[in-house]
């Protein structure tokens, strides 16, 4: 069927909008509150456009082109239209721009800018507002908050948590927890989706940049980095690079740079977490213990199961995520071996997580008797960090990691990838319990992005049937079937967030839709070119257990690389019986 | 007057677990849950928010946001002097607006909702029955009728004297 826009006539699919349609003619239209396959409702009308014959302007993200149809998108009648609609949001938002965290990022101020708005031309009724910064990991700032509802449509269809809900009717509507209380005390995970949809500076993360600036600049510190696996594969977008590029070595360089005293790689704490959990989950399998079990390295994903399935914590494997493995080592091991008090190291890492931010900070993680990890970036405030300090990522020079800890396996490199954990742990696995050597290494059943894959495994003559999942909102037929006893699983590996961790809510925010595909073959590149792509075969985890923690499960690692989990659910409960029984004395 | 009795916490607790169950796995059972547990309650205070979440697999953010769209629901508990009054057909040509008017301005809240110290709270009822005696209000289990706007200041003023004088 045909359609004509602006003039131009062109062949379209049935059964596609007018936006789709046009951005296949390379025509754009400005939307704010459309968020491709998730949040498609129409609400604020920034994308209408002119359809001869028609009475009225119509949304195009929801509306259907239909054959003959003849489209305009810029004329003054729409550009009058579009302006107000832009008017009207700025008679109640902040003049903020320049202390704001979204400043240059924001897509109203792009709107406004677009729309070539000069003046403020409705003086409206301020909404009240509320600035809720007691979570670790996101701050939320009502009064930036256009109710475009992305975070709401975010929050429930992909991650199937549902901490957020219009609250309050009319004019006084707000996008809040229950009750607008802080965050902190709803069912959020901390995953940081939202910060990534939401159009405008209403949520971001909770910075950690003064505090590592602090500590760099603290003569006293010691102060080291480690860095996720899915940050090398995205800081360079932050350069002007394409997705997926990676930088690993000159954000080694980059990190220096900046004054960290040691740069250690997470991969290597992948690598010992795959040692510990296939051992477990050889032990569970050996003597009939609790199965399914299920990966534990994506903090949100565990604050998911303790609100959500608190009656089966006992499935995740009681391994720390890499990154407060890492913590935990470097405190003991490596404050040890360095001749350092660990009370003067200050443990930083870069992480595409805001989740991993609330982690840190959780009562478990103190294992060496200091916080185990001292601060979290995300990829974005990476960043930020170097761009305050002039550094430009690109002509950093290429340095390695430091040592002890040397480099990871590729096997620790796809950790940051959904699938990645899966198939690190078949290479380890396969090998200890066979003992033979695996003659492909690359398990392509669990790469991909489809929600839940599954597959199973033939080692040593029996076959092992396994699941992997990312994305909450993919994982609750799975858990309902174990809970109903029903589920043939052995092994299931689930990372929070869509895409897994390159997909993280501390990642630099793109418009580019094959992003997550990029990202995930930066990483399978890496791991193709490492020279060593099996975590039991890493030449520094073997000397770290040869050397301080023994055999994997043994008394040390039961005392820094292992956890517990807690019943979120009951205790918010409780929380909010004894506050309010005591507000009623 | 008596200052209003509430339940002791663990009867509450009880009341709401037995209503919860009784709608347990049904379908759309949400508003009437709500309805009920505000009846026995008075209001609907957070904890029961979360429990009802729980045990009916419903998001709290989306009972909390039902809550707070139905003007019906109040998420704060009564006054110890709950003020009702009617806004039937009859009182309201008598001209109810204005004794509720009077209220919010001498308590400083509005209607449907609480003082900070929690001594009074303001509610719009539906007739009572005394159409002949309107504008009626009653405050706990007694019954003013054919109020005058300028005796509404009296009235707030006697109960607090006898508060007072009973605390102290
Ligand atoms: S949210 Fe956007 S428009 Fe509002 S203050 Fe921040 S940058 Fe400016
Ligand atoms: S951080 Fe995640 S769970 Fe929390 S409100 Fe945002 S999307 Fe929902
Ligand atoms: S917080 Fe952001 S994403 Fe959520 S409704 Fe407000 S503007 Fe939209
Ligand atoms: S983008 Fe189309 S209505 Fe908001
Ligand atoms: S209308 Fe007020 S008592 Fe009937």
């Amino acid at each position: 069927m045909q359609i004509k826009i602006n003039g131009v006539v062109s062949e379209v699919q049935p059964g596609m909008t007018i936006l789709e349609a046009a951005r296949e003619m390379g025509i754009d239209i400005p939307t704010l509150c459309y968020l491709e396959g998730v949040h498609e409702a129409g609400a604020c009308r920034v994308c209408i456009v002119e359809v001869k014959g028609a009475r009225t302007l119509v949304p195009a993200c929801i509306t259907e082109a239909a054959d003959g149809m003849e489209i305009f998108t810029h004329t003054s009648r729409v550009r009058r239209a579009r302006r107000t609609i832009i008017e009207l949001m700025l008679s109640d938002h902040p003049d903020e721009c320049l202390t704001c965290g979204k400043n240059n990022q924001c897509e109203l101020q792009k709107l406004a800018r677009a729309m070539n708005i000069q003046e403020r031309k409705y003086e409206g009724e301020y909404s009240s507002r509320v600035i809720d910064d007691g979570s670790p990991a996101v701050i939320r700032d009502s009064g930036k908050c256009i109710l475009c509802r992305r975070c709401l449509s975010v929050c429930s269809m992909i991650q199937d948590v549902n901490a957020i809900a219009p609250i309050g009717r009319g004019f006084k509507t707000v996008i809040a927890p229950a009750g607008k209380e802080p965050i902190n005390q709803s069912p959020c995970v901390q995953c940081g989706q939202c910060v990534n949809v939401c159009p405008t500076g209403a949520i971001i993360e909770k910075s950690d940049v003064i505090r590592v600036w602090e500590a760099l600049e603290d003569p006293r510190k010691h102060v080291v980095v480690q860095v996720a696996p899915a940050v090398r594969v995205a800081i360079g977008e932050v350069f002007g690079l394409e997705p997926g590029t990676s930088v690993t070595w000159k954000m080694v360089s980059a990190l220096k740079k900046l004054g960290f005293d040691r740069v250690f790689d997470t991969n290597f704490t992948a690598d010992l977490t795959i040692m510990e959990e296939g051992s477990e989950l050889i032990q569970r399998i050996n003597e009939g213990g609790r199965l399914p079990m299920i990966t534990s390295c994506s903090p949100g994903w565990i604050n998911y199961m303790e609100y959500f399935f608190p009656q089966l914590v006992e499935h995740l494997s009681t391994c720390k995520s890499p990154q407060q493995m890492f913590g935990a080592v470097i405190k003991t091991y490596y404050a040890d071996k360095a001749g350092i008090p660990a009370e003067n190291i200050f443990a930083v890492s870069v992480m595409p997580c805001t989740a991993k931010k609330y982690e840190s900070q959780r009562p478990e993680m103190y294992s060496s008797g200091y916080r185990d990890v001292d601060a979290v970036l995300t990829t974005r405030e990476l960043g930020a960090m170097l761009k305050e300090a002039g550094i430009d990522l690109l002509s950093c020079g290429e340095e390695t990691f430091d040592q002890p800890f040397g480099a990871g396996s590729g096997a620790g490199a796809i950790f940051g990838n959904t699938g990645g954990v899966m198939e690190a742990a078949l290479r380890t696995v396969y090998e200890i319990l066979t003992g033979d050597e695996l003659d492909n290494l690359n398990f392509h059943q669990v790469r991909g992005l489809t929600g839940v894959k599954e597959t199973s495994v033939k080692i040593g003559g029996r076959e092992f049937s396994v699941a992997v999942v990312h994305g909450l909102g993919n994982i609750r037929k799975i858990l309902e079937d174990i809970d109903k006893g029903r589920s043939r699983y052995h092994f299931i590996e689930v990372m929070c967030c869509p895409g897994g961790c390159i997909g993280g809510g501390g990642q630099p925010i793109s418009k580019d839709p094959g992003i997550k595909e990029k990202r995930i073959a930066g990483l399978y590149r890496e791991d193709e070119g490492l020279p060593v792509r099996k975590s039991h075969e890493n030449p520094a985890v073997q000397e770290l257990y040869r050397e301080f923690l023994g055999h994997p499960l043994g008394h040390r690692s039961h005392e820094l690389l292992h956890t517990r989990y807690r019943n979120r659910r009951e205790q918010e409960y409780e929380n909010h019986w004894k506050t309010d029984s005591l507000s009623k004395a | 007057m008596e200052v209003r009795q509430v339940d002791n916490p663990d009867v509450q607790r009880q009341k709401v677990e037995d209503i919860i169950s009784a709608y347990r796995d049904k379908p759309g059972a949400l508003i009437p849950v709500l309805h009920e547990i505000q009846n026995a309650l008075g209001y609907l205070p957070r904890w029961v928010q979360y429990r009802v979440s729980n045990i009916m697999n419903i998001p709290v953010s989306e009972v909390n946001s039902i809550i707070s769209f139905y003007a019906l629901f109040s998420e704060k508990p009564k006054g110890e002097y709950a003020i009702g009054v009617c806004k039937g057909t009859a009182c309201y040509v008598r001209g109810a607006d204005k004794i509720i008017e009077k209220l919010e301005e001498e308590l400083g809240i509005e209607a449907g909702d609480t003082t900070p110290d929690g001594k009074f709270s303001i509610e719009v009822m539906r007739c009572l029955g005394a159409c002949g005696l309107g504008p009626v209000m009653v405050i706990n289990d007694d019954i003013y009728t054919r109020i005058k706007p300028d005796k509404v200041k009296d009235i707030i003023n006697a109960i607090r004297q006898k508060d007072g004088s009973e605390t102290t």
